[in-house]
């Protein structure tokens, strides 16, 4: 049945946690993300959940600790941003290789240079060659909502896969949302005791971690480069069972007015709501405007887009973060890249907005779509905002 | 080279070290069949410490010489459960499968007896890169052991300067050259470092007495809580000394006062293997390896006095320590 | 359980190339490295273990009689055994002989 109520996203998105029933977390602090830290260890010091919370110095040694819990089957969880992410980057490919469903919640928050601790998705995106399931959340639901199902997808035998659930710092975190929690007994019902595929015990002696010599390395790159595409299959399943068990439905990209756009934006994490206003305002203008929100980062929906872009002459593609250098934002990128062999595909823009928590607001969407529109932008992409 | 136990050939009988071997444990937990060099003291004392070990123990392996000899992939030497992450982290990811373990033993997942959580490092992986993980996971508490095996130099990646090279030593990285002859600074004592963290159990150990390391891994095996042993294991490639010449080395190591073996149990100080009154000189030590042909007689000298300085001052600490239970005790009454 | 021939393909590489056969290493023969084998007088030889128990390989077994041999497929020739054996009962030979 669950129970409505208006919880700090941070907060609620331990709470999610804790009713997966972790065993282990082992977590550092790190500005957003402290309050999912703190809460975690509350849970676990108020005897809430039988699990060891472990303060660890570092967050290498936070996703370090995860990986060597994970390996002996424990169900375990982290949580990071930014600079925190970047200093474990060393083993997140290793936590893929390795196929341990660690469930990790990141507070998206600006890399250094300059220290800022506030929004955007410079963190996540150096990440995403690195083989975890990428999910993004909008509001405070869906964060709590992503967060179970991450444990669900990650333990699935057909998976084994970690998954990182991605939040915008203090834009979601410190905010309080209504949010619908779901009973104890619902998960449980929903997330069956994680089995897992193999673990460190003397029972039965695995060597986990060995070296893959060249005549191997790479066939052990396509078994987990096919895992981690194959798991849309089971996140497609998974995001069925949820609708049909909490009523809320999840899709890889949701479309908002979609169905006559000439135009449209694509967004990903909490801007899409503000988004969805600035959709409404053009069209009460006249300007056939709809938007695209990609809930899964990876792996990259390529079906759905396809889909979702269907009789769009324009799509505007706002990225949280920039490749410096390189031929645009990361989520325009693929998304040009995965739209090429597409007869009948749109123009595709970029609009490098929101750095360092920089307020992106309805007017500014109006502002993109219409300069997009009149096909002023500069190529290959532009900084939105940026004075001077 | 033989070492005092030796001696007098006529108490065979009563020479129990010579015939202790016999009563060790024959079954092997590191199978033949894995890479290391020939002679290699690390690859013996990975041997020996699983022994003492025994099955129900989980290795974590930082990245190194042991790492990448052992589990070339689709075969493994290893016969307990064992993973290797990356390289500074085998006391965090062991501290993880410490608190799995425990978390998995208390919720009835697991069978109900004790699983040991072993992390194992080089000097390059526990004394350099990884002493931010080790320092972690040692003051958190874990029920965990740590062991260093410590070659004085990173050797799996060719022979360069760690922190437990020691002085003037030759090394690929600090190089004995015409300018600068060697490294030019002491070697870190990681073992009192982990006495200052207040680990219960510390000591150090070498290959080349494996009755006393041994015991020394299977003392730490039954404490519940962190413990660390610092094993100083012959490299013969990367000191370039014979193969055949690894066990004495370990024994002039000690015999010369350099590499004494003692443990802190609680703070306190005990010798475990008795060094002579009269310690070799360092010179007998250093002749046998490549890795110090350069140096004079006034670097040998200087060599020399901070050896007998470092064991006086160990001596003191034997003599005057105190374990915390002892200081605890008048205030009891 | 078939066999997996070697190389593997893609799909029988296990899952985070996990190796479920523990000692599987005793297939790879180091034997092959040797320069020389030790060679053991069982006359001189006062049975005490020392050698068996320094062999970093772990080649060296005790056969029924108590005595001590290696196992060519392994030994690398060291040498640490002849070295340390206290009535030098162990001498090293050229491989070639």
């Amino acid at each position: 049945m669950g129970k409505r109520v208006g919880m700090e996203v941070a907060i609620a998105s331990a709470e999610a946690a804790a009713l997966c029933r972790f065993e282990v977390a082992a977590v550092y602090p790190i500005t957003p993300q402290s309050h999912v830290a703190e809460h975690l260890s509350d849970i676990v010091n108020d005897g809430r959940v039988d699990a060891s919370f472990m303060t660890v110095e570092s967050e290498h040694s936070a996703l370090s600790a995860a990986v060597g819990s994970s390996a002996t089957g424990a169900r375990t969880v982290t949580a990071t941003s930014s600079q925190g992410l970047l200093f474990m980057s060393e083993v997140l490919p290793i936590a893929s290789a390795m196929r341990l469903p660690i469930v990790m919640i990141i507070a998206n928050r600006a890399v250094s240079g300059p220290i800022n601790i506030w929004n955007d998705h410079s963190d996540i995106m150096p990440m995403r060659d690195t083989g975890w399931i990428s999910l993004f959340a909008e509001n405070g639901q869906e964060v709590v909502d992503m967060t179970i199902q991450a444990f669900r997808i990650g333990e699935d035998r057909r998976v084994m896969l970690p998954v990182n659930v991605n939040m915008d710092g203090f834009q979601l975190t410190h905010m309080v949302e209504p949010i619908n929690m779901p009973d104890q007994e619902e998960v449980d019902r929903f997330l069956p005791p994680y089995v897992p595929y193999a673990t460190l015990h003397p029972d039965r002696v695995v060597s986990m971690g060995t070296l893959g010599m060249p005549e191997i390395y790479a066939e052990a790159q396509k078994s987990k480069d096919v895992a981690i595409v194959n798991s849309i299959h089971v996140i497609r399943e998974v995001w069925k069972e949820w609708e049909a068990q909490f009523g809320r439905k999840y899709e890889p990209i949701q479309s908002y007015r979609t169905e006559d756009a000439e135009i449209a934006l694509v967004t990903m994490g909490s801007m899409g709501e503000t988004a969805e206003v600035g959709v409404d305002e053009l069209r009460k203008q006249g300007v056939k405007a709809g938007l695209l929100k990609i809930r899964l980062w990876r792996p990259f929906p390529f079906d759905e887009l396809k889909k979702a872009v269907k009789g769009i002459k324009v799509l505007a593609v706002t990225d949280r973060a920039c490749s410096f250098g390189g031929p645009g934002g990361p989520v325009f990128s693929e998304i040009r890249s995965a739209l090429y062999d597409v007869p009948k595909r749109p123009k595709i823009v970029n609009y490098i907005i929101g750095l360092g928590g920089r307020d992106v607001q309805v007017e500014d969407f109006t502002a993109m779509v219409l300069r997009a529109a009149k096909g002023k932008l500069s190529e290959p992409y532009e900084f939105y905002g940026v004075r001077g | 080279m033989m070492n005092t136990a030796m001696k007098n050939p006529k108490n065979m009988i009563e020479n129990f070290e010579l015939y202790a071997p016999k009563l060790v444990s024959k079954e092997e937990f590191f199978s033949p069949g894995h890479r290391a060099c020939q002679g290699c003291g690390e690859a013996l004392a990975i041997r020996l410490m699983l022994k003492a070990l025994g099955k129900d123990t989980v290795i974590t392996n930082a990245t190194g010489c042991m790492e990448v000899i052992s589990s070339l992939y689709p075969t493994t030497a290893w016969n307990v459960p064992w993973i290797h992450v990356a390289f500074p982290n085998s006391a965090s990811v062991g501290s993880g499968v410490e608190a799995g373990l425990a978390a998995l033993r208390r919720k009835g997942k697991i069978a109900d007896r004790r699983v040991k959580s072993v992390a194992i490092g080089g000097d390059g992986g526990t004394m350099d890169i990884g002493f931010q993980a080790l320092s972690g996971a040692m003051e958190r508490g874990h029920d965990m052991l740590y062991v260093c095996f410590d070659n004085e130099a990173y050797m799996n990646t060719g022979i360069q300067r760690s922190s437990g090279t020691p002085f003037l030593a030759s090394t690929t990285t600090a190089p004995a050259g015409k300018k600068i002859p060697g490294n030019q600074v002491w070697k870190k004592n990681l073992a009192e470092i982990m006495v200052a963290h207040n680990v219960p159990y510390v000591a150090t150990a070498c290959q080349s007495y494996p009755i006393d390391f041994m015991n020394k891994v299977k003392k730490a095996r039954k404490l519940k809580g962190p413990s660390y042993i610092h094993c100083f294991v012959t490299c013969p490639t990367g000191w370039r000394s014979p193969s055949e010449t690894c066990i004495q080395l370990g024994r002039l190591a000690l015999e010369t006062g350099i590499f004494p073996l003692y443990e802190v149990e609680d703070g306190k100080y005990r010798m475990t293997v008795e060094v002579p009154e009269k310690r070799r000189p360092v010179q007998d030590y250093l002749k046998g390896q490549g890795r110090f042909r350069h140096l004079t007689p006034d670097q040998i000298q200087t060599i020399q006095e901070r050896v007998d300085i470092e064991w006086e001052t160990l001596m003191i600490k034997v003599r005057n320590s105190k374990s915390k239970e002892e200081l605890r005790a008048p205030r009891a009454k | 359980m078939t066999e997996k021939k070697w190389p593997e393909t893609w799909q029988e590489v296990n899952p985070g190339c996990m190796v479920f056969r523990p000692g599987s290493a005793l297939e790879y023969h180091t034997g092959s490295w040797r320069a020389k084998r030790p060679i053991w007088d069982n006359a001189k030889c006062i049975k005490c273990g020392v050698c068996y128990i320094f062999c970093p390989e772990g080649c060296i077994t005790e056969d029924a009689d108590g005595y001590f041999v290696a196992n060519f497929d392994y030994c690398k020739g060291c040498g640490i055994c002849a070295h340390e054996c206290w009535p030098k009962a162990i001498v090293m030979v050229n491989e070639e002989d």
